[in-house]
């Protein structure tokens, strides 16, 4: 098996893209991805795309055939890869593993989505689709209402409060000022959004305890890397970005089923495969992208990956040792809760910022002597996770 | 001018209350000082609004056009019984609302002009009209019609108006609909911010400028810059 690295890597802005269909912003975050590489695109021979919506929100399937023909790629191979809000992490996956494999040399992983077009109950709608059908769906339930029982449950299990919920998203609020690329970008203030009378109407329940500024927007955006066997990254004069471990685990699809529901077996087993294949222990990870469609999930998938221990986060939350100055930032980017979560765009733009971040090119987020990186991509609602150890090499 | 006509162009109107000023505390920790203009504030207030005249987003507009007429018919006497409530942070006008009073007892919701956007500021600034309407106009009704997606979701899904079918909103087009005394205070505790008094000091410094942005400032603030190549 070779070694896999990250050549190049580009994004778009996340947000509401109004102008931009899907097919324009999976071409621009290629393109950006193939530009920051310095590749003639005549190398790349394999192309996967995530996209969990692009049949029901925008009415266009078969995405990765469209891309390789709309920016010049034909003849190389292209498959669509759809695995819920995991579908970035698993086209990476696979992309390193036909690289790993010998079979192909240069992929480009491509992750978009066009939420915006439709409102947000039927953004909200289209995302419940990953639940059991006869199970869950059928009895209404929605992503936001799934998070707001596990988060009552760990928050009762572990002995955290609204507050901690909401130092998080504000954490993530100020990272993503940083970010050039995020959606939101709004510094929030614990007066504003829950220590004052009027934060009852600023900061509206969702799905209880889970309020708006404990969620995630619905985002467009696009998100691409390139991956290439390691030791051709010279030729490029690129720094050498190791995908150094990958990790997958599944978990029933129904929430009831699981032993204890606040377990999230799923991310302890891809985060111990990802550390095993890296050759780390979680204790050498220097900072993290998780997947925080809501602020309780940050909590939970940090410390189910071993970066801390059960109820453990709350210490990094009250003495800020979980921003980008303390001792182990998480989501440096303003996470899914601030730089978005274009669903299919969100597990390949996690590699994108920590590909960033080990380079030294993150600007005014950069995380100090930054080398090796985990990022959590959380499908369904824990069902499958994929996980990535990125490194950079000497 | 030849007065004679004047006093018969110019509609008589009801005695209206003023609208008492509150101050909202918004998401980033900051303050709102919500209150009611007046038409010596009109001149000042339009240079804000010409802007969003050529923004097609969102339908600013069509919202901006109308507030514009709307204002100087009001501005010049061709508007009868209306109210201009104007959202100040830091003296800086991020905000407004208009509306009328139809008869005594049944009010007009006119436009809703979000100069700054991503802090609910309009939607706390329509709250601020219900509220004004139903508690200080002592209204029974208010008729409110919309023109853009945000505003149906902001007001007829949120509030749960109540449709009217057959009843013509003096804006024309879409449907009209209603709110009620009732449904009012059904959602006044999630949906009304804000605390009174105002504290005196920042009433009389939000009194003594409105100060506008940039007409740039102003599209960028509403429109953003965001695309798929932007980068």
């Amino acid at each position: 098996m070779r070694n896999v690295a990250i050549l190049g890597v580009g994004m778009t802005d996340f947000g509401r893209l109004e102008d931009d269909t899907l097919m324009d912003i999976l071409s621009s975050a290629s393109i950006h991805a193939i530009d920051d590489a310095g590749i003639d695109p005549k190398l790349i021979d394999l192309v996967y795309v995530a996209n969990m919506g692009g049949g029901i929100l925008n009415h266009r399937t078969a995405v990765a055939s469209g891309l390789v023909d709309n920016i010049g790629l034909i003849p190389a191979a292209a498959d669509t890869i759809e695995n819920g809000p995991a579908s970035g992490g698993s086209a990476i996956k696979n992309g390193v593993m036909a690289v790993a494999s010998g079979y192909y040399d240069f992929v480009l992983v491509a992750g978009g989505e066009k939420m915006r077009d439709v409102s947000g109950w039927r953004a909200t709608d289209f995302v419940a689709t990953l639940t059991h059908p006869d199970a869950e769906y059928i009895y209404g339930i929605t992503l936001p209402g799934m998070a707001g029982m596990f988060a009552n449950l760990y928050m009762e299990k572990y002995g955290y409060t609204r507050r901690h919920l909401a130092e998080v998203a504000i954490k993530n609020h100020k990272n993503a000022l940083m970010n050039p690329y995020a959606h939101v970008q709004m510094d929030i203030a614990m007066k504003g959004i829950l220590d004052s009378p009027d934060s009852v109407v600023n900061n509206s329940p969702v799905a209880e305890p889970l309020h708006l500024f404990d969620s995630c927007p619905v985002s467009d955006g696009g998100a691409a890397i390139i991956l290439c066997p390691e030791d051709r990254v010279k030729e490029f004069n690129k720094p050498v970005i190791r995908v150094a471990g990958f990790g997958q685990a599944t978990d029933t699809l129904t929430l009831a089923e699981r032993d204890d529901p606040t377990d999230l077996k799923a991310v302890t087993l891809a985060c111990e495969q990802a550390y095993k294949r890296a050759g780390i222990k979680a204790k050498d990870i220097d900072f993290a992208e998780l997947h925080d469609a809501f602020t309780i999930l940050e909590i939970a998938e940090a410390e189910h990956a071993g970066l801390y221990k059960k109820g453990g986060y709350k210490k990094a939350i009250e003495s800020g040792d979980n921003k980008i100055t303390g001792s182990l930032p998480i989501n440096p980017s303003g996470g899914l809760k601030s730089r978005g979560h274009p669903v299919g765009a969100t597990g390949v733009a996690q590699a994108v910022e920590a590909t960033w971040q080990l380079r030294g090119e993150a600007g005014d987020r950069q995380v100090k002597n930054a080398r090796t990186a985990l990022t959590l991509n959380f499908g369904g609602f824990g069902n499958n996770v994929v996980a990535l150890v990125l490194r950079r090499e000497k | 001018m030849d007065m004679e006509l004047e006093k018969m162009l110019r509609p008589v109107e009801f005695d209206m209350p003023e609208y008492p000023a509150k101050v909202i505390t918004l998401a980033t920790g900051g303050q709102m000082v919500v209150r009611a203009a007046t038409r010596r504030d009109v001149p000042t207030i339009m240079k804000a609004v010409t802007p969003t005249i050529k923004i097609e987003r969102d339908f600013y507009d069509v919202v901006g056009s109308r507030v514009y007429a709307e204002l100087l018919a009001w501005y010049k006497y061709r508007y009868r019984n209306c109210y201009l409530l104007v959202g100040q942070i830091n003296n800086i006008l991020v905000g407004l609302v208009n509306g009328r009073m139809l008869t005594d007892k049944i009010g007009i919701s006119l436009h809703t002009l979000a100069i700054e956007r991503g802090l609910r500021i309009g939607a706390h600034l329509f709250a601020s009209k219900m509220e004004h309407h139903i508690e200080f106009l002592d209204q029974d009704e208010v008729w409110i019609t919309a023109e853009s997606p945000i505003g149906f979701r902001r007001w007829m899904i949120e509030y749960d108006l109540i449709k009217q079918p057959g009843v013509q909103h003096e804006l024309g087009g879409a449907d009209s609909f209603m709110l009620t005394r009732e449904l009012y205070f059904k959602s006044k505790d999630r949906l009304v911010a804000g605390t009174r008094p105002c504290p005196k000091d920042l009433l009389e410094k939000a009194k003594s400028e409105i100060i506008i942005a940039d007409d740039e400032s102003i599209v960028t603030q509403i429109c953003g810059a965001k695309g798929a190549w932007s980068k």
